[in-house]
């Protein structure tokens, strides 16, 4: 069963004013268990509108959210147990560390959650160690903290309270290639090791193509498409004509493609480029 | 001529009460940058960039050693106005930068303080918008702007003070693709058409290789100082500095191990599938 579904869900801000503008319009997606989706489209495209619809901070102006197969908005008391079951880490989360040390920010969550302190204890220790934090780091102030490490606090903050989703908008927005890659990892491996299921916004395709298995793509409110890496990459010039990056490795291909060798002009990392170029050469292993 | 020299800076930033004074962020740097250059500067989250660049227009002056602009020593609390004027500077994230809530009004509001007679300012604010292509969107909210136009908005309103030299520190970070592309044509052109000097900070490699020239920070020193292809042609060396390559160059280097004969300098799109091109005969 898919873990969310939406029913023909629709957004529109500020309805009834003059300046209504329809920022989701019938989307109707369903997200399997486990998955690992990516999540992409141009600003303005909806896809932050719609993510704030999976944990029930935006409401929706008409349709429905299913999380499990309950409509989230059944029951409006309800609405607390669904945002522990679906986390959302938002754009630069470390903005909002405000405890006195890291330990007690990554407790935050689960103790609204009213477990117990060993539970809570337990729960942060694991959280901090799936992000690479740990030792003497927890007992610091989240403010002593680097870029990087201040990014990962934040996220196992929500990583804590064990959602059964972790939706994480632009995670490495701003950090240098070697923070980008630890974080990318370490979703990776919570991904892995607790099957939750990802939704991961990024700019990045060749960050989808490497750690996603599906991807989602926005277009002005709609959803445009939603499929296997492959399948969504094979479309690489209508999304540039949508404002997306294409990998400069695809562009790579797709000219040598143009050229008459035999090569997939949707080709988006280059270690795929690399081992087809090594076939084609004589020196594969294929 | 130099219109910036930076003669062996060390920077430590000061301790805080009765703690050991902190590391040295700079330590020994030495960087002469001409008028009319476009330099990109690269370097992992502490390496020492940010602290560069403040030092750039005088927001920090070094603990040892010189930085002039344009001769003017930076550590001359007088001369602060003109080397303000002369080095403008871009910050991250655009938000933190607009201060009126009309973009004209903006644009115009450095020069207002500077007691720039109305009518010139007039001009120059015109001027500016049409030079980062946003002149229709003169009497816009700012708020109701894209992060790239935003951006735009405030190099524009850098610009209408016509200084010589413009740093920008990250200017595309918070950026989607298409606000990244927006503002690095918008750079290119302010260079190419209007002369202006660039120093661009930067975390991304394929806005570096359209520099002329890229420096390279490691642990508060340079690492390399040379044009694009000669500096990403150490693969090893970056990655290790916590950096990254382009992806063309990453796949010559690749193909390059496993025995094939490729140079070490391609980065443009078009080189690489060239060279590949020839190897596959």
């Amino acid at each position: 069963m898919a873990i969310i579904r939406t029913e023909n869900l629709t957004h529109i801000y500020s309805k009834g004013t003059v300046f209504a503008e329809t920022a989701v319009e019938n989307v109707s997606i369903e997200i399997e268990k486990g998955e690992f989706v990516g999540v992409i489209g141009h600003t303005g495209s909806g896809k932050s509108t719609l993510i704030q619809h999976l944990n029930g901070l935006l409401a929706p102006t008409s349709g429905r959210v299913l999380i499990d197969g309950e409509d989230i908005w059944a029951n409006k008391k309800d609405i607390r147990r669904f945002r522990f079951k679906v986390g959302l880490v938002f754009q630069y989360p470390e903005y909002q560390l405000f405890e006195e040390t890291v330990y007690r920010d990554i407790s935050f969550g689960p103790k609204n959650m009213n477990l117990s302190p060993a539970e809570i204890d337990s729960r942060v220790l694991e959280a901090a160690a799936l992000v690479g934090l740990g030792g003497d780091i927890l007992e610091k102030s989240p403010f002593e903290l680097s870029g990087g490490q201040k990014r990962r606090a934040a996220i196992a903050g929500v990583v804590a309270m064990r959602p059964e989703v972790l939706i994480l908008d632009e995670p490495t927005a701003g950090l240098d290639p070697r923070g980008r890659e630890l974080i990318l990892g370490e979703i990776r491996r919570i991904h892995e090791k607790t099957g939750t299921t990802i939704l991961l916004v990024s700019h990045s395709m060749e960050d989808i193509a490497r750690y996603a298995g599906r991807v989602l793509v926005m277009n002005k409110a709609r959803v445009f498409c939603y499929d296997t890496v492959d399948a969504v990459f094979s479309r690489a010039e209508e999304l540039e004509g949508m404002g997306l990056s294409v990998p400069q490795i695809t562009r790579v291909c797709r000219e040598l493609a143009g050229m008459g060798y035999d090569l997939d002009p949707n080709t988006y990392t280059v270690e795929a480029a690399k081992a087809r170029l090594l076939t084609l050469l004589g020196k594969g292993e294929g | 001529m130099d219109i910036i020299e930076v003669r062996d800076v060390t920077f430590g930033y000061p301790a805080m009460d009765g703690a050991m004074p902190c590391a040295p962020v700079l330590r020994g740097v030495s960087v002469k940058i001409a008028k009319g250059e476009f330099v990109a500067v690269l370097g992992h989250n502490g390496s020492g960039k940010s602290t560069l660049a403040k030092h750039l227009n005088a927001i920090l002056t070094p603990t040892r050693g010189t930085v002039l602009i344009e001769g003017i020593d930076t550590a001359d609390e007088s001369r602060l106005l003109d080397i303000r004027r002369r080095v403008g500077m871009v910050f991250q994230n655009p938000d933190n930068q607009i201060v009126a809530t009309v973009v004209e009004e903006d644009v115009a509001f450095a020069l207002e303080n500077l007691g720039v007679p109305a009518a010139e300012i007039r001009r120059r604010v015109d001027e500016a918008l049409n030079d980062v292509g946003m002149s229709k969107y003169a009497r816009h909210a700012p708020h109701h702007l894209s992060g790239g136009q935003k951006q735009r908005v405030a190099i524009a309103g850098i610009i209408a003070m016509r200084p010589d030299c413009i740093v920008l520190d990250e200017p595309t970070a918070m950026l989607d693709p298409r606000g990244r592309a927006e503002v690095m044509r918008t750079l290119k052109a302010l260079n190419k058409d209007h002369g202006i000097t660039v120093v661009l900070i930067t975390h991304f490699m394929d806005e570096a290789t359209q520099a002329g020239r890229v420096v390279v920070m490691d642990d508060g020193k340079i690492l390399y100082d040379a044009p694009p292809s000669q500096v990403f042609s150490h693969v090893e060396e970056l990655t290790a500095a916590g950096l990254d390559v382009p992806q063309t160059t990453r796949l010559c280097y690749e193909l390059r191990k496993a025995g094939f004969d490729l140079r070490e300098d391609i980065i443009s799109q078009e080189d690489c599938a060239r060279a590949v091109a020839r190897l596959l005969g």
